[in-house]
């Protein structure tokens, strides 16, 4: 009767590595068992399965208004041979207002219960954003499921600006991000090294500071495509427009914004971070952010701060006296301040929130107290976390969930462990964690090898943000992911593999 | 301190403690070439490629003409990596010039009488070309190397500079080890990565085509082995009719296909088709249930693998068979009973290295019968067994592989090397230069030791590979590697590499290979898939 089961033990992960002598990595493989809990990631709250099963023909495929589902595509891995069938999918917004319409915000409701039994199964969530979780997964078994996210904010970042990313693989991630439960798309859009985001009020930007002017480039039309295709998907677009450092891309097409830096007496003609002490700077930002407050209907904006180098303002003899006239002394962090809180005021009325890296609310910044601030750096961030929460600030981590960073072997794991609460504080300190994001900065990553370097490394990070804290066990964690993974193979996500081992459908691309 | 030119710094970098200084792009004088030729001069005249117009020829003198289809699928192929396909083409007819400074034909001229058109490369194949823009010599790279030389200016008309080169491999073999049991590769991915390995010159594609996790080859003599070893016995499994496919695509290229069935360790998945092929273990004195490698003690054994290595020669065409041999763990044969018996019998004492050397004697001579010569692993030679002389050596273990060299060419065997070029080994950063530096003779030897060393094989095995990200890893981390081979071994440049590498790969992503970037950078057509 349950050949689905018997098709999930023949896949048998073999153990043994050839040639292995090379690496010192030697970590115990874990070998494929099915899980009790099938395939499903990231685990729900709470589950109850049971063993009847029901056959789920195409014709029963459910649609509704705003939203697709994906069942149908991947159930012919599915052969269930009992003569019950399930015949409907009934989703059932609880709530007066559905949201339909609406954008996904940090407060959404995401919570769902699905309840499979025969003949309809019923899909029960307050807003629109719960019934897209419950969308995905497998109401083949009789089973009742209560969930609901552990954190609000589980993004990805990903870096559009050290590579270009075509349209096209930011909307298959956007994809990959739904059937992951991840509901932040942190667009890390321009940076030192290109300025593809195509700015109507200022258009010469990304004409002199994009790869190239028209086919590196985001325009308003390909923004809008992203912020929709994400909307249907429960996901929230939070662009990043990092100042003032990291910023080079931007002092290619508008003159005088970045600080002349000087080789003695003489301009070196190499520019540094943004000159904090004209007022043209603020004028220009005041305009570019009224834009983005328009262009990114999230309530969020990421405004960087991050790894200010202040050699060049030391160089320079304006902001030298300027330095003085302000009484800074020597000290340019109070310089670096003087900006950001200019700029976080500019923010601030465009009606925006603002998510800022750690170093800002390090210096000493003043902050609105609903400021995210966002742990990065290595090494220390269980102490920041302490900080950050003691002072009453909101957080999110991604210290531990740099993706870019690959290695030979299961590093899935790793991420997995982590627990982001593991922080000395007081309850109260431990709500402010908002969430987390795993980054994928794009020095190595293009369209070329992105998504299988992402997934399912993310899917980890997926997990430990969405099910319960105690959901920890590594072996069944593996047993479900493997499943998942060549669940998004099926649906033509190249994720690549845990281990050795193979898929049903195994990838079509190339 | 503040950027000049091209940005260099690394967006929160200070988790990893990776620190290389990253070359900075400028052009190379040698443009986008790789491997880089033998002898190369590149005037700064240039002509115009118009794709209406142009035409790769056979020259009058040529031993090969229009009936090699060989030569002739080749031309179409490099006609639409340099012009893209016909369809793009169209508009162009309309706007069809005469220009005096065009280049209107690429001769390709064979001059050997027996130009081995339709036959397969082999180790010994003469695989230098020499040519220049109206006059051609060429046998078979010339032609990527001829479209490496074509540029696009910014309105995307072709143009190729005036340019003389001699061009031969500094290496006879060079090779690509793929890995199909851990994962099963898809035939689409093995055939995108032959052509992949064309435009970087490699030459063997070393396929590891089954090993213990599974055994996708399906033999005609012995079916069953796929029908219970394969991850399934229908969609996983390479057919002979995609076997043949693989061997000619390959052979279209200058591609040698050289299978690795891997014994008398790695054979779990053979264990499940063949009743009593391998060793079974014991506990105390009952049969455990599971198995070790393959049973050497049976008569049965020998005479199945006189059968399958018969069908085997038949199947590859090339002259050699690579056999394995490599990590025989002795726990299981020290556990069986009948095993311990026969080492008595055959005065082996406690050495189980004998055991082995006594299947493997046997399993060559069973090889030699079948007329092909055969690749070893190390191990194979460590452990003092018999050899042909014309036996390949396989050096890949880590530390201490420049003694094995050394140990192995004073035997006077022929080597390649492997070691340094595990590429599934991944690491953060640009270790394609920890490739690219390695110097295949940099060991302790006489020169004719060193004429030993035929070449070498970049391997990428597959527990962590699949479908989904072969190709981006293994490309152009095995760019490196094709240089190495080929190129004179005073070509190590690193900065120059990287300018030319950078273009190479760009040129690999417009051809619709998802090679992935060497550090932060653009190519002006981005890979189209996702």
């Amino acid at each position: 009767m349950l050949k689905f089961v018997s098709l999930l033990l023949a896949l048998s992960f073999c153990q043994g590595l050839q040639h292995n002598n090379i690496d010192d990595y030697v970590e115990a493989e874990p070998v494929f068992e099915a899980s009790k809990y099938g395939s499903l990631w990231p685990l729900p709250q709470k589950v109850q399965i049971s063993e009847v099963s029901f056959k789920l023909t195409s014709s029963t495929a459910v649609f509704i208004s705003c939203f697709y589902i994906y069942l149908f595509k991947s159930l012919h891995i599915i052969y269930i041979c009992d003569p019950s069938d399930l015949s409907e999918l009934q989703v059932w917004i609880t709530s007066p207002d559905s949201e339909c319409d609406g954008y996904p915000s940090v407060t959404s409701d995401e919570s769902y219960e699905l309840t499979v039994n025969q003949p309809v199964a019923v899909l029960k969530a307050p807003k629109v954003w719960g019934a897209l979780h419950g969308r995905i997964y497998s109401i083949y078994f009789l089973s009742i499921i209560n969930d609901f996210p552990r954190f609000q904010h589980r993004g990805i970042l990903l870096d559009s600006s050290r590579h270009f990313l075509p349209i096209k693989v930011i909307l298959a991630n956007l994809e990959t991000m739904a059937m992951n439960k991840f509901n932040v798309f942190h667009w890390h859009i321009v940076d030192d090294q290109s300025f593809p985001y195509l700015s109507r009020t200022f258009p010469q930007l990304s004409e002199q500071g994009a790869y190239h002017p028209y086919t590196h480039v985001y325009t308003p039309a390909d923004v809008k495509m992203v912020i929709e295709f994400a909307r249907l998907r429960g996901i929230r677009v939070i662009p990043e427009f990092d100042t003032p450092g990291h910023t080079q891309s931007w002092g290619k097409g508008q003159k005088d914004l970045l600080t002349p830096c000087y080789s003695g007496s003489k301009p070196s003609g190499s520019f540094g971070p943004v000159n904090p002490i004209l007022n043209t700077t603020y004028d220009f930002m005041a305009q570019f952010f009224t834009e983005i407050s328009t262009v990114f209907p999230d309530g969020y904006v990421h405004l960087g701060g991050d790894e200010v180098d202040f050699t060049c303002w030391k160089s320079n003899p304006d902001i030298q006296k300027f330095m003085e006239q302000q009484h800074f002394g020597d000290d340019y962090r109070k310089l670096e301040s003087f900006y950001i809180q200019k700029l976080l005021d500019i923010v601030t009325s465009t009606k925006k929130g603002y998510l800022i890296w750690q170093e800002v609310f390090d210096n000493g910044v003043k902050l609105k107290p609903d400021t995210v601030v966002h742990v990065w750096i290595g090494g220390g961030s269980d102490k920041e976390m302490s900080s950050v929460t003691a002072a009453g600030y909101t957080t999110i981590l991604s210290a531990p969930w740099y993706l870019d960073y690959i290695s030979y072997g299961q590093d899935w794991q790793k991420y997995y462990k982590v627990e982001p609460l593991n922080f000395e504080g007081t309850d109260e300190q431990k709500k402010l964690v908002i969430g987390g994001e795993a980054c994928l900065w794009g020095e190595y990553v293009d369209a070329t090898n992105l998504t299988p370097r992402l997934w399912p490394r993310a899917s980890a990070v997926a997990e430990r943000l969405w099910s319960a804290k105690d959901v920890t066990d590594i072996g069944d964690a593996f047993n479900r992911l493997s499943l998942h993974r060549c669940r998004m193979v099926e649906r033509g996500i190249p994720a690549e593999p845990l281990f050795s081992s193979y898929c049903p459908h195994e990838y079509k691309g190339v």
